[in-house]
């Protein structure tokens, strides 16, 4: 068990170094250059290539790359051109509003699609069936944006039940206000995210479910004399399972991802906002660390997956 | 046949499965009886609804796509009138399946034991530890050279013949008085398959069981049977001791079976062949012999109309009367039209 999981981890090294120069090769290809935007226009070409070659820029790339990786391990991402300040402060402040925000938006999905998806496999082409799929259908079918902008209209300014910007009302004080206000931050966000994010989940269980209910395990169980809902409880459901193990680690990065436009929407100050922000500033510091950084955490949550598959299936544990 | 010693007995048993709509019958009018220290073997060839019945005993059907009449009376109830709860009594307690593919037949999550233990866990109210003792005896049993390791082994970890082993130790865990084995050793290479049959006999042996050993082979027919009921086309045709099938066979389908067969005396090296597929559900002929198609040089009045069972012998029963002036195209004598 523990050897399948440092093996794993093993393979992430080579494949952390191939992001990381992928990540630096296409900052340094993309157009335009820090200073342009943040200089008189006026100001001198030759001092900008003074300041440039001050800054490292005229170096060749690998040299620059090898600059930025020692950077990196000195837990230094540069300074962002946009805020003056260290990029690692900026995502600081932002990666816990972020991860909050997915955390909570993942466990409303799960909650929502597991049953769900146990129940529309269990009564499979009958009205409960039916109505789950279309449900699925259609959040599948509606763009995530559409449904976050006409969500905060309804919700935030219609009927007003719930913040529409921000993280944390100004003027929360104490422990509990501060937990209670970041909660009702990002109730609305996550539970957009989480109906209409079950598509997935649901569909893949209940063909699970299907597929296991005409198994030949099953039919053994049958014939042992398990009654009904003990066959789905401990033969059914877990092998339906596999591969929502399998792609959980998967959708934690993809709540990642999705954060960018929830953010958006809502000026929620995390790093999906951030990110969109410094694209449109050219804060290259700040967009390769987190290009880095989502990278990265890709990564682990492949990682993640593996692991949770190496626990539940016994056929996947290497000795 | 009729006898007090018969514990279950099958009467007019049809099953009709639900396609496009319709219900077609996959066993048609089946009449069984099975005694305690027997085994019965139903024969046939692929597709004839040997599997079927043996569903139908176990009440596996969906209900919802199915249609099943008449009545299977086991130890004095009507298994076919109870409710699932009722049924879930007798499933694993005193009746045991034996499936086909040892492959698939075994939760890949689980382990060998937790298997083993769970038709305990429903029909017993043995302790943990009784339930682990007669886990190891069960394996041990079976013939499962290393029980503590493999009961702590998942079913992906064993050969095909050990998970074979596992559930047939599955199916005689509670002792039951009837082993329904849907060809127990299809799966298994040749020197497997003897050993797996000489497990059974033994089984039966100590606990006294009947058997439904159901098989398109007849070798392992001829090994282990007491008494043959020939299938075609969700048809009994013939049945009787095994003595009488194979010393006498009379209904043409059980003598081409037999003619089929690979002989090691044989002169020439062909084997005969028998015409024609089993038709299909839905292109079952109501009315005529269901088998006549396949030997055509039968002239059409050989056969009955609605053909029924005929007593050849004590215990020995044909279906049609084509049987009585049948012989094969090459043989003398042999019926042309």
């Amino acid at each position: 068990m523990w050897k399948t999981i440092l093996r794993r981890f093993l393979i992430m090294i080579p494949e952390v170094i191939i992001l990381s120069l992928l990540v630096f090769l296409l900052a340094k290809a993309m157009p335009g250059d820090p200073f342009t935007g943040s200089i008189n226009p006026k100001a001198d070409p030759q001092q900008i290539k003074h300041l440039m070659r001050m800054n490292g820029l005229y170096d060749p790339w690998y040299q620059q790359y090898w600059n930025w990786v020692v950077h990196l391990f000195h837990g230094n991402l540069g300074n962002s051109y946009q805020y003056q300040e260290p990029v690692t402060r900026l995502i600081e402040g932002r990666a816990g509003n972020t991860l909050w925000l997915a955390l909570f938006t993942m466990i409303l999905t799960y909650v929502f699609a597991l049953p769900m998806g146990v129940f529309a496999g269990r009564h499979e082409g009958k009205l409960p069936d039916t109505i789950i799929r279309v449900y699925t259908y259609v959040t599948y079918c509606i763009p995530f944006f559409v449904i976050l902008v006409i969500g905060i209209w309804i919700f935030g300014y219609v009927l007003g039940w719930f913040p529409t910007t921000g993280s944390i009302s100004s003027d929360a004080t104490g422990w509990l206000h501060t937990v209670g206000s970041r909660f009702y931050h990002i109730l609305l966000p996550g539970l957009l995210g989480a109906l209409f994010g079950t598509v997935n989940i649901v569909q893949y269980l209940r063909s699970e479910v299907i597929d296991a209910k005409h198994s030949d395990y099953v039919r053994t169980a049958r014939s042992k004399g398990v009654p009904n809902r003990d066959i789905y409880l401990h033969h059914i459901f877990r092998n339906s399972l596999l591969p929502i193990a399998a792609f959980a680690g998967y959708s934690i990065t993809g709540l990642l991802n999705g954060s960018i436009f929830t953010e958006t929407v809502f000026s929620y100050p995390g790093m999906g906002l951030l990110f969109v922000n410094s694209i449109s500033y050219r804060d290259y510091t700040v967009i390769t660390a987190l290009v880095l950084i989502y990278g990265i955490l890709n990564l682990l949550g492949t990682l993640l997956s593996d692991i949770i598959l190496s626990i539940v299936d016994p056929r996947i544990r290497i000795e | 046949m009729k006898t007090a010693s018969n514990f279950l007995d099958i009467k007019d048993v049809s099953t009709a499965f639900k396609i496009n709509g319709h219900y077609y019958d996959a066993i048609s009018h089946i009449n069984l009886q099975v005694q305690h220290d027997e085994i019965l073997a139903i024969v046939g060839e692929s597709g004839c609804g040997k599997s079927t019945l043996a569903t139908t005993i176990m009440g596996l059907h969906d209900p919802a796509e199915t249609k099943i009449s008449g009545s299977v009376d086991f130890e004095g109830t009507d298994l076919l009138g109870l409710d699932e709860d009722g049924y879930n009594q007798f499933r694993g307690a005193k009746i045991g399946m034996i499936f086909q593919d040892p492959l698939s037949a075994l939760n890949p999550l689980k382990r060998i034991e937790d298997q083993i233990s769970e038709v305990m866990d429903y029909h017993t109210s043995l302790s943990k530890s009784a339930k682990h003792d007669r886990v190891i005896e069960l394996l041990n049993q079976v013939g499962i050279v290393n029980p503590e390791r493999t009961a702590h082994q998942y079913p992906h970890e064993l050969s095909g013949g050990m998970r074979q082993r596992v559930i047939i130790a599955i199916a005689i865990a509670c002792k039951p008085d009837l082993i329904i084995a849907d060809e127990p050793t299809t799966a298994l290479d040749v020197t497997i398959q003897a050993q797996i049959l000489d497990v059974l006999r033994d089984i039966q042996r100590e606990n006294h069981a009947g058997i439904i050993l159901i098989t398109h082979d007849l070798g392992v027919v001829a090994e282990t049977a007491d008494r043959v009921a020939v299938m075609y086309a969700g048809q009994i045709v013939e049945q009787g001791t095994a003595e009488q099938i194979f010393n006498s066979p009379e209904h043409p389908y059980t003598r081409s079976l037999l003619r089929s067969m690979p002989q090691r005396d044989n002169e020439n090296d062909d084997l005969y062949v028998i015409q024609g597929n089993v038709p299909s559900l839905q292109k079952m002929p109501s009315k005529g012999d269901r088998f006549a198609p396949r030997i055509p040089w039968v002239p059409a009045s050989a056969h009955e109309e609605h053909p029924a069972m005929h007593e050849v012998a004590p215990g020995h029963e044909v279906r049609c009367t084509c049987y009585k002036d049948f012989t094969f195209p090459d043989e003398k004598g042999s019926v042309t039209e």
